[in-house]
């Protein structure tokens, strides 16, 4: 079966983010770049399962700039068999991007779709969610266990929840998305490194797809969390209450 | 705990711009480097070398290799580390394809190994040594030597040493005893015992092969008497596979000063009746083989000075942010971290530019082995392998006496925090103290500097390498960029200075070598210092076009303040030096040995 795995191209994790001066966004320019850490468990989950000989397929697909090809040659690297890039500039929102997912989905006809929960950069967990109601597909989000049973045409989900883990069992096809503790992802080994270069790599436009890839939303102001200010030292207990509740107002 | 990450974007400037990786791409057989797969290796060796590497330097320290009853014991988590480092391929790099290699250009993996060696200079022994003893069998091996140790020393599956000293022959070789007596069935039987053996004995592989210097009985007295044999720990079976466990065997490991994770054995061949070992090459031709594979060797351990200066740069940058002490000099309404005191900020500024100038010439001198080694026009590389073959002592010398330096100014960013182990600043000042003194001492590079690589021609290569520097300084001088033509005029001065330097070794060397030599080191400091100031400039030269150009990138101011720090605080000292080289040998000389 074959398997489709989103990735995103973010700022890199280590990389300490700093608000554009006039507030419209992160300051981009510069910054180092990665694949989305969610993804790249994704990835790792997929390439596993094809080891395993669950699956004979893995398609790495990312939506945005041209540079979002070095993002799918890592995937490449990690072991995905082909990438596809449907290229834009424009800003893509959720919404967005799982319409053009689903079109790939028409396009690949795979059985899975397994993605990050989220991506480090806006936080959204929406993708996966609005991906699987677009295409009517089964979901189990934050999963921390997959167990493919082609034959029988089902996937069993662990996933995390508040209260621990529950598991579900869903009707093939299916959307899965990660979360931490699915997987370790491994080191892209050198020789992979190498042949990555010379794995398919297809590229698309929205148009292509036909899918219209304008925002729904509109950002206001993007703002750096406030200072933390210096603490204060209080003469005694009846000082403190007064402050948690007056100032802080976090008692009432 | 003390995190590494490789500083990727000044690798990439350095290779792109300076080293000239586009021209490296146009060479035979590299044709697959592009800019693209460049960045994908260093982005996916940062992340082992980071995440793998780094969180066991600390640890490696700590508790060092252990000795018992013949076997050294690694360190925990180094033998799954490196079993890891085999998996994902990184040996076989820059080895030739043919047994397995990836046969990348060194100017690639000048980078990788920096980072090898930055995150963990005790592991990165290893796989170096173990590339030493793979060139010596692809340079004269056996076709047989060659089918039966390359592809798993190349996958790294095998390690390899290197066995040159004996207690009797350290710096000079021909004192070497070791026996090997030659067997009816082409085999030999080594005898002898070696030291300051690098992983000569380990549990991270299955098997270690040794490249053992000795004489064999009727071998001349001297140099010219010293073969090269190959003794593996187990011999090899006609199927490849291992077979009896050979008389070789470690009997003590070193309690050094650092890289404690490095096990310095002590060998002894011959024991119980005899090590089995091959010939490699000719008879009585060892010693020039070995000097053939020391170029790579003295390269490589040149790498480790600026890979302990970037990893102690890091270190005290993370301290001086954090660390808070006393009030500004000028001012403030409260205590301020360290890296606001003016003298904290010029420390880390020699650091940071002594580094960032290191690297440049590492990396031009890479990527000159490069050309030299596959250009397609003769004389050119002939030129280049000149250029090469008078940087490696500066390399050598330089590289590892300025990371000395600055890893001292690591614990002095520290202050007394720096003193106390727990800290860690203080392991990079021990781990570098041994790369002036194994490969050659800095006294040795020095002698090989001015002897072989500039008396001998007269200077020839050395004037060209001139030449070119005043290229770059003639296209700074007056320049518009108030920053650049700073830096040009104080290129000017370390130039000429250099020059003088060069003029009086030409001219004195025939006539009173010994003032000369006592002047050595002091000249290969200043022609390491020249060189830094030339790749400096040549750096803030592009950073200034690009910025020039429209290319917001803070990198590239950050880069000419850099050059223009280096050209005030480094490039000055050039004058001195060369005043210790002319003037200096008598009275480094002058009194009575019975004085001492």
């Amino acid at each position: 079966m074959k398997v489709l795995v989103p990735i995103k191209r973010v700022v890199d994790f280590n990389v300490k983010v700093r608000v554009k001066a006039d507030g419209s966004g992160i300051d981009l320019a510069n910054v180092k770049m990665a694949m989305n850490p969610f993804d790249e468990i994704a990835v790792e989950e997929a390439v596993r399962q094809k080891e395993a000989g669950v699956v004979t397929e893995v398609v790495a697909v990312s939506c945005g700039v041209a540079a979002c090809q070095e993002t799918l040659r890592t995937a490449l690297a990690l072991g995905a068999d082909r990438g596809v890039l449907v290229e834009t500039d424009a800003e893509l929102q959720p919404l967005a991007v799982a319409k053009l997912l689903k079109a790939i989905v028409g396009k690949e006809a795979p059985q899975l779709v397994i993605l990050g929960k989220q991506a480090i950069d806006d936080d959204a967990n929406q993708t996966g969610q609005m991906l699987a109601a677009l295409l009517g597909w089964s979901q189990a989000t934050f999963a921390s266990k997959v167990v493919i049973d082609a034959a029988a045409g089902h996937v069993t989900v662990t996933r995390e929840i508040d209260g621990g883990l529950e598991t579900l069992e869903l009707k093939l096809p299916a959307v899965v998305t990660t979360d931490l503790r699915l997987n370790e992802p491994r080191y892209a080994t050198l020789p992979n490194i190498m042949k990555a270069k010379k794995k398919p790599l297809e590229t698309l436009k929205p148009e292509d797809l036909g899918v219209d890839v304008s925002p729904r939303l509109t950002t206001l102001k993007v703002v750096e969390p406030p200072k933390r200010t210096a603490g204060v030292r209080v003469a005694d207990v009846a000082q403190l209450i007064d402050k948690l509740k007056n100032e802080a107002k976090v008692i009432p | 705990m003390s995190t590494y990450s490789a500083p990727l974007k000044d690798m990439q400037f350095v290779l792109n711009e300076l080293a000239e990786l586009d021209q490296v791409a146009k060479l035979p057989g590299c044709e697959e480097v592009t800019p693209d797969l460049v960045e994908a290796i260093l982005d996916e060796a940062n992340k082992f070398a980071s995440g793998v590497l780094a969180p066991l330097n600390r640890a490696g320290d700590e508790i060092g290799a252990q000795w018992a009853d013949k076997a050294v014991t690694m360190p925990k988590g180094f033998k799954e580390a490196y079993l890891q480092f085999v998996e994902n391929g990184w040996p076989a790099l820059s080895c030739e394809p043919e047994h397995g290699g990836q046969g990348l250009p060194k100017t690639i993996s000048v980078a990788v190994q920096e980072m090898w060696k930055a995150a963990n200079m005790a592991f990165s022994l290893c796989p170096m040594l173990t590339m030493g003893a793979v060139e010596a069998l692809e340079l004269v091996g056996t076709d047989e030597q060659k089918a039966t140790y390359l592809p798993k020393m190349i996958s790294g599956e095998w390690t390899g040493t290197m066995n040159l000293t004996e207690p009797q022959a350290g710096s000079d070789l021909a004192a070497v005893r070791t026996r090997a007596v030659p067997q009816e069935d082409g085999t030999y039987r080594v005898f002898g015992q070696k030291i300051f053996i690098t992983y000569g004995d380990h549990d991270m592989a299955e098997n270690t092969i040794h490249l053992v210097l000795a004489r064999t009985p009727d071998a001349p007295e001297g140099v010219k008497g010293i073969s090269l044999f190959v003794v593996p720990k187990f011999l090899v079976n006609a199927d490849g596979s291992l077979g009896e466990r050979n008389d070789a065997w470690c009997v003590s490991i070193e309690h050094k000063l650092g890289i404690h994770a490095s096990p310095t054995c002590v060998l002894a061949f011959g024991d119980s009746g005899g090590a089995v070992g091959t010939l490699v090459g000719k008879e009585n031709e060892g010693l020039k083989y070995m000097f053939v594979m020391m170029n790579a060797a003295r390269f490589a351990v040149g790498l480790e000075g600026l890979a302990i200066a970037e990893r102690a740069y890091q270190k005290a940058v993370v301290y001086a942010r954090d660390r808070v002490q006393g009030r500004a000099i000028e001012g403030s309404s409260g205590s301020v971290a360290i890296i606001r005191h003016p003298d904290v900020r010029r420390m880390l500024m020699l650091m940071r530019t002594q580094v960032e100038a290191m690297r440049a010439l590492a990396y031009v001198v890479a990527a000159a082995t490069d050309m030299a080694l596959r250009h397609p026009d003769a004389a050119e590389r002939a030129r280049q392998q000149a250029f090469v073959d008078l940087m490696i002592p500066v390399v050598k010398g330089w590289l590892t006496e300025t990371g000395n330096d600055v890893a001292t100014l690591g614990i002095q960013v520290h202050g007394g925090m720096g003193y106390i182990e727990e800290t860690g600043a203080a392991q990079f000042f021990r781990d570098a103290r041994i790369t002036t003194i194994y490969e050659g001492t800095t006294g040795i590079q020095a002698m090989d500097l001015i002897g072989r690589k500039i008396a001998r021609e007269g200077g020839t290569t050395l004037k060209m390498v001139i030449a070119r520097m005043k290229q770059t300084q003639g296209e700074l001088a007056n320049h518009a960029n108030p920053d650049l033509a700073a830096i040009a005029a104080e290129l000017e001065q370390g130039i000429a200075a250099l020059a003088r330097a060069a003029d009086y070794i030409v001219a004195t060397y025939g006539k009173d070598v010994r003032a000369v030599a006592a002047g050595a080191v002091p000249f290969l400091l200043l022609m390491g210092i020249v060189s830094g100031g030339w790749m400096m400039a040549r750096a803030a030269r592009v950073a200034h076009d690009k910025a020039s150009a429209g290319d917001g990138d803070p990198f590239y101011p950050a880069k000419i303040v850099s050059a223009r720090f280096y050209a005030e605080h480094v490039l000055t000292a050039a004058a001195g030096l060369a005043k210790e080289v002319v003037q200096g040998g008598a009275s480094a000389l002058a009194l009575d040995e019975a004085m001492f």
